[in-house]
């Protein structure tokens, strides 16, 4: 058979061996990736999406470093069970500021891509702190630590600037006052400039800020505030009255 | 390979390389491998023929099937609809108390309920309803804010201190903080008022300080005003009940002083805007089923 | 000459013990100064090791054929690791069945957790495994020396060193959040250069080879090394906050994001765990069962289809995603191509028995590669089962993954490592046998208890569970609230912590016979299977 004496060639070549192994390797992933970023249909069109405010981005790197993505994920797939029990399926676009991607791959615990205010703040306190004590079934972790760890936002500018560089419309106004943003969101004070930057003027008619203490500690800014205040934002953004479920938008 | 060399035990011919004493066979490639593996591939132009599947240059094929994850969903959620279409569509037009009294309506309304509880309300309220340290148990006739089918679908639907700057609706009544630096009342009187509320609800205390409390609560405090007067509740102001052995928080004195000291000011979400209609409708029954609803 | 390399390595182990001072000097957060001193650690061992030798008097290169004295090493460090990554496999299920065991410390959770046991078993345990016998493997089927004297020890410390930071990291809360991509991207930069270095190994003893074909071990071994290069690469493009900090950011987010990082999670298993660990069975099946390989043909059809499908598989871990659905389309259909090529390097490791089968029975070490290739069997059909759209609805979030991840890892990596590493510990060592055979007999019995316990269970809760989500009642609303899903989980959490902790018993005894082999000791009294002598 030709195919088995031409292979002899191969065999007898290391640079021809290593060549072909790494154009063969190759193809799948341009053909599956490239596209992506040049298709019409990648990314819906929808109106309410704004970047994380500096404090939602503090709590999106301690989920990260928790390691939540191990036992949530953030992606309701498109079935009657799961939008009945979590809401509406997940659009790309909602994870499109999201460096990294957080849909997860393993439901230990439930979705969290729509957890935003479903709960209280004081639930959340609660549940992080020991979860069993408001869901006695629950295997999750508890993590008081964060209660009494204060937030580390002195470089949070850096993390927005890098942020940009990497495709997040920040602007030089929402990074010069990353700090500021971070104390009025986590107090509730001074917030109109807070409000100006990320709230409804900005980036349309349905987006919701949330500004308050969110640990029940008003006397300090921990790691809960910020971690609370990214649960509470999660999935309330897009404007789903104005998402048309036809033609492009089912892809 | 003009002599090729025979493996003995199978008597097929090697291909006469040797690596580190390992041999090679040339055997052909068996036939049921090969011809499913043509299967797969003729499979999966098929099956890319029938779904989108290609990158264009602006967007994709479709596939001739025309469907997709979305599109079959759309068509599913219209067939659930469809099933229950008699019910949802009644549902809407009745009211709460109509609902409960028709009895075909009713089942459906607890049946729709008890999936929406448990889908929305048992990370709080508890798996079977029956609360926990914080959050009422919603099985007993104990109720902090009414428990007619009217005040309990107020409840879910606004919700108890929920975000009450942009919730006008919500319930709320704040009690005061009455310990600490800016409080109203010293130490010693919010001991002598929680000897009063042990009092109240049949537990031991201490008969001098109670009395003293009692001054208190009916006093400057004014606890009767959210509480009532025997202590029996005020539902118009989600004040609890003393006067029993039910309790939100907990009955120790421990935990009365420090709920008169510093209160809790427990949060139940709104559910207006995520839930529909229909839904709330069928929790509101189904919550009021489940033993304690008031009749009005 | 020695000399002026002994300097050289030397300069070059001093600029790099400065760059970390200064790195650990400037540091913003706190776990990239203890990070940066560890490289310091590193660099200062490193000087001490290359000092002394200097001044003792540097030995002419070895005369020996094969440099074995680096695969002793990466030997030991396998079986090393692999007793670390059990242990802490055992723990985290535990953990999900009594979550007490967390203890509210940050560095217990399960969440820095179960990456430490991921990585410790897929590249510290496995990535040694594969680095041993890949040298070992490419000095043998090409009868020379491996290429560019010491570079192979570099390639060795260098990894490990890799694997401290890496663990270290993520009990710190360092995670890139990609799975089985967590490290952050100073970690990355570092394996990219002892990938390198390997690459520059394994490629240079192919080339200056002393046969004229090259054995199919090693087109396996090469496509591994290849392709994980692009993978890492590719997947762990980032843009990090401060060169003095361990935070990054990817530079894709969402959709592109989650498909650049299946595309490198799926073929992480496709090359490192399967494309690797068919190099290893290439070798070590045909040796130990003395016989030669089936079918040469189908080494060749087998080995290009499933280096080129493999790639386009990544979709399945994204079906029904926010993903667009032709992406999904291509996954699924590539991951049921592959299910012929992947049987085909099973079919080639259990025919080369053909003729041998009675060795099974006297055989334990034969005994524990063919179970292992039985299992990449099953694994190779049950991953394209699940990558169909319909199967995965069901499977996917579930513990029915686990179940098929750990049938794949426990039974076709964890036997087929473990296989060789028997084989080959006598070899190296220059004993006449193993210490033990019977214990070899008792680490399989356990090890396949073990997994049967454990993919078992995890079958059953994940299809429980996946239906458990999706129950309705007759009148079409949902039964069970997720709290009722996680208590019924309970039992299988339980029985799959057991089922593992068989395994990490038998992953002990492993650790003792091989210690004992190396002392030269062997246990009296044991019937010696023939292919032990052979
Ligand atoms: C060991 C697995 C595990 C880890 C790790 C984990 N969780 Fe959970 N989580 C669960 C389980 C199980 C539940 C469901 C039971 C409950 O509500 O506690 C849950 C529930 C939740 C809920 C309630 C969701 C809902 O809709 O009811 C939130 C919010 C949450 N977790 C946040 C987090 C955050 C934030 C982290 C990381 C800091 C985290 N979890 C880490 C297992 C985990
Ligand atoms: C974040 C936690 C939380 C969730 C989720 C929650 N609740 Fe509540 N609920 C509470 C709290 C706290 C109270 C008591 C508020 C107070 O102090 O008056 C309450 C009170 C109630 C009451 C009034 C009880 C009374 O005695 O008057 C009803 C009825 C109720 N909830 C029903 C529901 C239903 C139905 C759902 C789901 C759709 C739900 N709750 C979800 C926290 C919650
Ligand atoms: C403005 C209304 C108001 C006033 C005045 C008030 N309370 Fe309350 N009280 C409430 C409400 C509302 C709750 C339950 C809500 C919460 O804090 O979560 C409550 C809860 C309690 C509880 C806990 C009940 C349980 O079931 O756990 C105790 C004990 C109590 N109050 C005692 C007092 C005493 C003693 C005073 C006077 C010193 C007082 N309250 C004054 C509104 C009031
Ligand atoms: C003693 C043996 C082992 C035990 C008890 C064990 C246990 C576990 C547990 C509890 C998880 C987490 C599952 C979850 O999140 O629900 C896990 C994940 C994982 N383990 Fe193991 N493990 C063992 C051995 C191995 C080996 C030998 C390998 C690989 C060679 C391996 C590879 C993995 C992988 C890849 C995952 C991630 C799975 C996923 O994300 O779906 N494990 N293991
Ligand atoms: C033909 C070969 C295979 C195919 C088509 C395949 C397919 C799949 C599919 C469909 C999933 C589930 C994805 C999801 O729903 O999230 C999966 C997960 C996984 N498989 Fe396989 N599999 C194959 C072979 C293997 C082998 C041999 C191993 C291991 C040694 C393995 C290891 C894994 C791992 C680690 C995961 C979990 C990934 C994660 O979610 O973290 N697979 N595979
Ligand atoms: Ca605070
Ligand atoms: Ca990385
Ligand atoms: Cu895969």
């Amino acid at each position: 058979m030709g195919l088995f004496n031409n292979h002899d060639k191969v065999e007898r070549s290391a640079t021809l061996l290593l060549i072909l192994s790494f154009v063969v390797v190759t193809v799948g992933g341009l053909v599956e990736i490239a596209p992506l970023f040049w298709l019409d249909n990648t990314i819906e069109k929808v109106k309410g999406m704004r970047p994380y405010t500096p404090l939602e981005l503090a709590g999106r790197k301690i989920y990260i470093r928790e390691g939540c993505y191990l036992c949530h994920s953030q992606m309701i797939r498109p079935f009657r069970d799961e939008v009945e029990r979590y809401g509406h399926y997940s659009l790309a676009a909602e994870s499109m500021y999201d460096h990294p991607f957080q849909w997860g791959s393993k439901r230990t615990g439930p979705d969290l891509a729509r957890v935003g205010g479903r709960y209280s703040d004081k639930w959340h306190r609660e549940h992080m702190h020991d979860p069993r004590s408001v869901v006695p079934e629950s295997v999750m972790p508890g993590y008081p630590f964060l209660a009494k760890t204060e937030l580390d936002y002195e470089h949070i500018a850096d993390d927005m600037r890098t942020n940009a560089i990497v495709g997040v419309p920040y602007t030089q106004d929402m990074i010069k006052n990353a700090k500021a943003d971070v104390v009025a969101q986590a107090t509730g004070e001074d917030t109109e400039g807070l409000v100006k930057r990320y709230g409804q003027k900005t980036f349309g008619s349905a987006v919701p800020l949330k500004a308050r203490d969110f640990d029940g500690n008003p006397k300090k800014i921990t790691e809960l505030d910020a971690l609370i205040a990214y649960l509470q934002m999660l999935g309330t953004l897009v404007d789903f009255k104005t998402f048309k479920p036809e033609g492009e938008n089912l892809r | 390979m003009a002599n090729p060399e025979r493996d003995e035990v199978t008597g097929t011919e090697t291909t006469g390389h040797e690596w580190d004493g390992i041999k090679e066979l040339n055997t052909p490639l068996p036939r049921w491998w090969v011809w499913t593996f043509y299967a797969t591939i003729i499979w999966g132009i098929g099956y890319m023929i029938a779904y989108p599947a290609i990158p264009l240059a602006h967007t994709n094929t479709k596939g001739v099937l025309g469907t997709t994850n979305r599109s079959e969903l759309k068509a599913e959620m219209k067939a659930a609809e469809a099933a229950k279409g008699k019910f949802l569509a009644k549902m809407k037009k009745m009211s709460v108390e109509e609902i409960a009294k028709d009895p075909e309506m009713r089942e459906f309304a607890v049946h729709a309920g008890k999936a929406a509880f448990k889908v929305n309300c048992v990370s709080c309220h508890g798996s079977g309803a029956q609360g926990a340290y914080g959050y009422p148990n919603l099985n007993d006739d104990d109720w902090l804010w009414g428990g007619t089918l009217e005040d309990i679908h107020y409840t879910i639907t606004n919700g108890v201190r929920y975000n009450p700057d942009s919730n006008e609706d919500t319930r709320t009544s704040d009690m005061p903080t009455f310990g600490g630096p800016d409080g109203t009342l010293t130490p010693e009187q919010i001991d002598a008022v929680a000897e009063y509320v042990l009092k109240l609800s049949g537990q031991k205390h201490d008969e001098a300080k109670a009395a003293e409390g009692d001054k208190i609560f009916h006093g400057d405090a004014g606890c009767n005003g959210c509480h009532g007067d025997k202590g029996e509740g005020i539902k118009d102001v989600g004040g609890p009940r003393l006067a029993d052995k039910i309790w939100l928080y907990k009955g120790d004195k421990a935990s009365i002083v420090s709920q008169i000291s510093k209160p809790k000011h427990g949060v139940m979400p709104a559910w207006k805007s995520r839930l529909d209609d229909a839904t709330i409708k069928a929790l509101t029954v189904y919550v009021h089923s489940l033993g304690g609803g008031a009749k009005s | 000459m020695g000399v002026t390399i002994r300097l050289t390595q030397m300069a070059l182990l001093g600029a790099g013990a400065l760059l970390s001072i200064f790195m650990m000097a400037n540091a913003v957060d706190t776990p990239f100064a203890i990070h940066m001193g560890i490289f310091l650690i590193a660099a200062v061992l490193g000087l001490i090791f290359v000092g002394r030798s200097l001044v003792g008097g540097v030995q002419p290169p070895s005369q020996d054929e094969y440099f074995d004295t680096v695969v002793r090493a990466g030997i030991i460090a396998t079986v090393f690791w692999g007793v670390i990554g059990f242990t802490m496999g055992v723990y985290i299920a535990s953990e999900l069945a009594y979550p007490w065991l967390n203890f509210d410390v940050p560095w217990l959770n399960f969440g820095r957790l179960r990456p430490v046991h991921t990585s410790a078993v897929i590249f510290a345990f496995g990535g040694n495994g594969l680095i041993a016998t890949s040298f070992y493997v490419v000095q043998r089927t090409n009868r020379t020396r491996l290429a560019f004297g010491n570079l192979a020890w570099f390639v060795f410390w260098g990894y490990q060193l890799f694997i401290v930071l890496a663990a270290t990291g993520y009990v710190m809360g360092v995670t890139q959040g990609r799975e089985y991509a967590e490290p952050e991207w100073y970690v990355d930069l570092w394996l990219t250069i002892v990938w390198v270095a390997y690459f520059l190994v394994f490629f240079g003893t192919l080339v200056k080879r002393k046969v004229s074909h090259i054995y199919v071990a090693n087109w396996f071994y090469l496509s591994f090394i290849v392709t994980i290069a692009m993978l890492h690469l590719g997947n762990n493009m980032a843009v990090p906050v401060s060169f003095f900090g361990y935070k990054s950011y990817s530079l894709f987010s969402g959709a592109p994001d989650a498909i650049t990082q299946w595309w490198y999670g799926h073929n992480a298993v496709g090359f490192f765990l399967t494309a690797g660990f068919l190099g290893m069975m290439y070798y070590f099946v045909p040796k130990r069962a003395n016989r030669p390989v089936y079918s040469y043909r189908l080494s060749i059809v087998h080995f290009w289809a499933l280096i080129f499908t493999y790639i386009w598989a990544g979709p399945h871990h994204l079906h029904y995603t926010a993903l667009p659905d032709w992406v999904q389309t291509l996954g699924m259909v590539m991951s049921i191509i592959l299910w012929m090529p992947s049987w085909g390097g099973m079919i080639n490791g259990l025919m080369t028995l053909s003729g041998a089968w009675d060795k099974l029975r006297t055989d334990p070490i034969l005994r524990m590669m063919v179970i292992s290739v039985a299992f990449y069997g099953m694994s190779t059909f049950e991953g394209p089962m699940m990558a169909i759209k319909s199967v995965n609805a069901l499977s996917h979030y579930t513990d029915w993954t686990v179940g098929h991840v750990h049938s794949g890892a426990l039974g076709w990596v964890g036997m087929i490592t473990m296989g060789s590493v028997y084989y080959i510990v006598p070899k190296l060592w220059n004993r006449a046998r193993l210490y033990s055979e019977t214990l070899v007999s008792w680490h399989f019995w356990l090890a396949t208890l073990g997994i049967v316990v454990y993919a078992s269970s995890m079958w059953v809760s994940g299809i429980m569970q996946g239906l458990m989500w999706r129950e309705y009642d007759a009148q079409g609303f949902l039964v069970y609230s997720f709290a009722e899903t996680v208590e019924a989980m309970h039992p299988y959490y339980a029985l799959r912590a057991l089922g593992g902790a068989f395994y990490l018993v038998g992953g002990l005894l492993m650790a003792f016979n091989v210690w004992q082999t190396i002392k030269g000791n062997i246990r009296s009294g044991e019937a010696v299977a023939e292919a032990a002598r052979a």
